[in-house]
């Protein structure tokens, strides 16, 4: 059944998790759609053909709805969409949170390519390299324009913005080829921006890893074109700590759990934060990449508003290195209280 | 009653010359110089003006849109690079949407029915009016003066930071748009001070025809959410020629604040494109079928009902844009409210065909297109609004299939039916009714071979606006284009038999279709100040057909 639906209406193979649940709704609502258009055309064409006129003058007799009839003229319809809210709110819900054990990627739209980097390593230009049956969420920017990740036998799609990072999840379920598409018009070469999702088998994919482990620092498949001046270091967590070294981090920012003119970088990631106007967030991805690029919109209770803006300082890997660097301030001792012997690198994997 | 005593006389109208009140010649005919033509203050000259432009542009974007399309015809480049082809979609939108279809039916039909169909002279201010119409054209220049200088190439939703950092020429074409929205906002000023202030006695409020209602949903759409369109479309040009940084995130500015600024508008328009075009059908159904509206009431209020929710949607647009997941939930259920609303009437026109008589003319073939594609269009624009399927579907073919349906079919179903229905009573001709039925169908086939694929499309998760695409999509592509070319001819007859019927079209009488909406109370085409003699008495509801046939109104000299 699922099969030959899936084929009247030419979607594509459901290769996610989140494909089969966008896809029952699909049915329910295209269904509901194609018996509503023909109930109201069959109920139009009989009266056409009972109600035709016999005379220019004739006369017709004043005919005005119940209440009985207007109510179920709203209801009817209100029924049947607030049906298709719950389901697509239910799933919207779930593709919008990812699991708390998903892998992280990282993917920067430019015109006119995907690059996809690997906190632990590797960076790829147009392919993604995941694991099967494993929860990958995507952290996604943009370096010029908006730009729009789509991988249709998914079922997923993100805008890539620029200045700041959107994420969406997903769980690939078979080995293969799937094709990522960018659907928001970014110029000229918009429909060439075409990248692949390469879903490996557990043992592949364990086998890739090393493989790219190995060849990290002669062979990369493309480094970043901001940071190939700069010799690379092999993780994004490297690389960030060195850039935040440069651009002057440290100034202002602690790792070793001090606060200074501004909070400690040691322990931020995942911390429940209080605000200066009494709201409190959790600090996540968008939150420290909006604390680069706009200083003053959420400012932490208790310091001053005195960091400048990194906006256009700082390039999209760049921007996603930092984060990442002070993803990896996590350590054991914080919450024992023991002096910090500096940044603990934590695998994310 | 005279029609003079009951109505105060507007401040910039022309009294007409004496001698014109005994032979109350047409207002086709008062005066034929070039310049009483052009500079007319009569509603109905400006109207027929509005005309005339609507469907050169209408010409112009369909022009566009069959390149796009023979370009799609296979998967790499067909006809034009893809510069060119980004600069063709680009006026295709800006083109249809701006020039066409927001204008057409209140330009055009609004203008021309609207005090006729309140017994008044003329709109409350004719000057304004008039201008409406320069404005518009001034705008059109501006831009159709950028589309030959370089051409503009961001989609008609000129998305920051794209539109900000492209090199193609943004600022005529933007700055055309925003000059033709104070036309779209003098427009609607007009109309609801006709509304509120002309009325013939006897038309209550609930006695007004349901197109004046439309008309009036539409007005205060146009009125309240041009301005914002507006102001946007200057902060563009601002920033793509002095680099302002309200958008662009290199420098501070936040790009996803334009989509929010752009569709505070651009949803509530799509409500100033079908609104008319559901008043338009409220007109047709009755006379056709020969029977009071079902519910007018319930239509009626739809209108303002779809007015207001339609301020309360945009969000639907950004359910991928990053914003939270509970605004996504906000905005899925008001969506649907405007579903709600449509289905009110759509239920409320069926039900004003039964028990009526139903007479199959050229404008009732349309009504049944428009019917179709309202309802498969606006449901499948619930379905877009449930955020979970809006997520593979967003800007794939699937929006471009949907909103043409909804938006370009209903509309164009409307603007036929109108052009057809309304045809006697601007022009006093009558059309071939079988050269009129032939194209409604090979309009109607060709539509729906041209965007069902595209649907299909959208499924299969093909973006839209691109150049070349993987080879997989080609058949429902060529699909389409053949549809495209369908719908291109039905055009062509249509433009052919009425052109002809302009020419050589056979006297027609006053009242063809025996219809009692009040437009029809005067002589077709009518005099210049609308009514002759005494104004007819307004006592029953538009569309009352339950007492046999009074005298007909007598034929024009």
């Amino acid at each position: 059944m699922n099969e030959l639906l899936n084929n009247i209406l030419f979607l594509p193979e459901q290769a996610s998790t989140f494909a089969e649940r966008v896809d029952n709704l699909h049915y329910f609502v295209v269904g509901v759609t194609m018996l509503m258009s023909f109930a109201v055309g069959t109920a139009a064409v009989f009266f056409f053909f009972r109600y035709r006129r016999r005379s220019p003058t004739q006369t017709t007799e004043y005919v005005v709805p119940s209440v009985k009839t207007e109510f179920l003229f709203v209801s009817l319809p209100l029924l049947f969409f607030l049906t298709w809210f719950v389901i697509g709110f239910r799933d919207f819900v779930f593709v919008s949170t990812p699991p708390k054990d998903a892998m992280d990627v990282y993917v920067m739209g430019k015109q006119w390519m995907w690059k996809f980097s690997y906190p632990e390593g590797p960076n790829g230009v147009n392919v993604l390299h995941v694991p099967a049956n494993r929860p990958v969420r995507l952290l996604i920017t943009s370096r010029d324009v908006i730009h729009s990740f789509f991988v249709p036998s998914f079922r997923i799609k993100m805008d890539a913005v620029p200045g700041r990072y959107t994420q969406t999840w997903f769980e690939a379920t078979k080995p293969g080829t799937y094709q990522i598409l960018c659907t928001e018009y970014c110029g000229l070469s918009h429909s060439k921006m075409l990248g692949e999702v390469v879903v490996l088998a557990p043992e592949e994919w364990d086998a890739w890893v090393k493989e790219q482990r190995k060849g990290s620092l002669q062979n990369r498949q493309d480094a970043l074109a901001d940071l190939s001046l700069v010799p690379q270091p092999a993780r994004m967590a490297e690389q960030g700590q060195k850039v935040a070294a440069e651009v002057g981090c440290f100034k202002c920012h602690t790792v070793n759990g001090e606060p200074h003119i501004g909070p400690t970088f040691l322990g931020l990631y995942g911390k429940q934060e209080t605000l200066q106007d009494g709201m409190s967030l959790r600090v996540d991805e968008a939150y420290i990449t909006q604390s680069m690029m706009d200083p003053g919109a959420h400012l932490t209770s208790g310091f001053p508003n005195v960091m400048p803006t990194f906006q256009g300082k700082l390039t999209g890997p760049q921007t996603a290195a930092i984060v990442e660097y002070i993803k990896t301030l996590r350590t054991p001792d914080i919450r024992t209280g023991a002096s910090s012997q500096g940044p603990v690198y934590e695998p994310i994997q | 009653m005279s029609p003079s005593s009951s109505i105060a006389a507007e401040p910039g109208a022309v009294p007409a010359p004496d001698e014109h009140h005994e032979h109350h010649p047409s207002y086709l005919v008062d005066g034929t110089t070039v310049k009483s033509w052009l500079l007319t203050l009569d509603h109905k000259r400006i109207g027929v003006m509005y005309l005339i432009w609507v469907l050169l542009f209408f010409l112009i974007g369909g022009i566009y849109a069959l390149i796009v399309r023979l370009e799609l015809l296979t998967p790499g480049p067909t006809i034009i690079d893809a510069m060119t082809y980004n600069r063709a979609f680009t006026m295709h939108g800006v083109v249809m949407i701006f020039l066409f279809m927001i204008p057409a039916i209140p330009g055009a039909f609004g203008n021309f029915m609207l005090p006729l169909m309140l017994g008044a002279k003329d709109v409350a201010f004719p000057k304004l009016n008039l201008m409406s119409l320069y404005l518009l054209l001034s705008g059109a220049v501006i831009a159709i003066w950028g589309m030959i200088n370089g051409g503009m190439d961001t989609g008609w939703t000129f998305y920051t930071p794209y539109s900000t950092h492209t090199t193609t020429t943004v600022a005529p074409i933007l700055f055309g748009a925003f000059i033709i929205g104070f036309s779209s906002i003098a427009t609607g000023l007009n109309f609801i001070v006709t509304t509120h202030t002309m009325r013939a006695p006897g038309i209550t409020w609930f006695k007004m025809p349901l197109f004046v209602w439309a008309m009036y949903a539409t007005a205060c759409i146009q009125v309240l959410a041009t301005p914002v369109l507006g102001l946007v479309l200057l902060l563009v040009v601002g920033e793509n020629i002095f680099h302002f940084g309200i958008f662009d995130p290199a420098r501070g500015g936040d790009p996803v604040l334009f989509q929010h600024l752009f569709w505070f508008y651009s949803h509530p328009a799509v409500y100033i494109m079908v609104l008319p075009a559901f008043g338009v059908m409220s007109e047709v159904v009755a006379t056709y079928s020969r029977k009071n509206i079902f519910g007018y009431r319930a239509v009626a209020f739809s209108s303002l009902g779809i007015a207001f929710v339609g301020f309360f949607a945009w969000g639907h647009h950004m359910f991928v844009s990053g914003q939270s997941t509970f605004n996504a939930g906000v905005f899925a259920v008001l969506t649907m409210l405007v579903g709600v609303f449509t289905a009110i009437k759509v239920f409320n026109w069926v039900g004003t065909v039964y028990k009526g008589a139903v007479d199959f003319k050229t404008p009732f073939a349309y009504f049944c297109g428009f019917l179709y594609f309202t309802v498969f269009g606006g449901m499948t624009g619930v379905a877009f609004a449930t955020a979970s399927l809006d997520v593979p579907w967003h800007d794939t073919y699937f929006v471009v299939a949907h909103f043409h349906f909804i938006m370009v079919g209903a509309t164009i179903m409307a603007f036929m039916a109108a052009l057809h229905y309304w045809f006697p009573k601007m022009f006093g001709k009558t059309y071939h009714e079988g050269w009129g039925l032939v194209s409604a169908a090979l309009i109607i086939l060709g539509f729906n071979a041209t965007f069902i694929p595209q649907f299909l499309l959208g499924n299969a998760g093909m973006p839209r606006r691109y150049y070349e695409y993987p080879e997989r999509f080609q058949t429902l592509n060529v699909a389409s284009t053949a549809g495209a070319s369908l719908l291109a001819f039905g055009f062509i007859i249509a433009a052919v038999y009425l052109t002809y019927a302009l020419v050589y079209g056979e006297r027609a009488s006053a009242n063809p279709w025996h219809s009692r909406g009040y437009e029809w109370l005067t002589e077709s085409p009518p005099p210049t100040h609308n009514f002759v003699g005494p104004q007819p008495t307004y006592t029953e509801e538009p569309h009352f057909y339950v007492e046999p046939e009074k005298a007909e109104v007598p034929d024009a000299v």
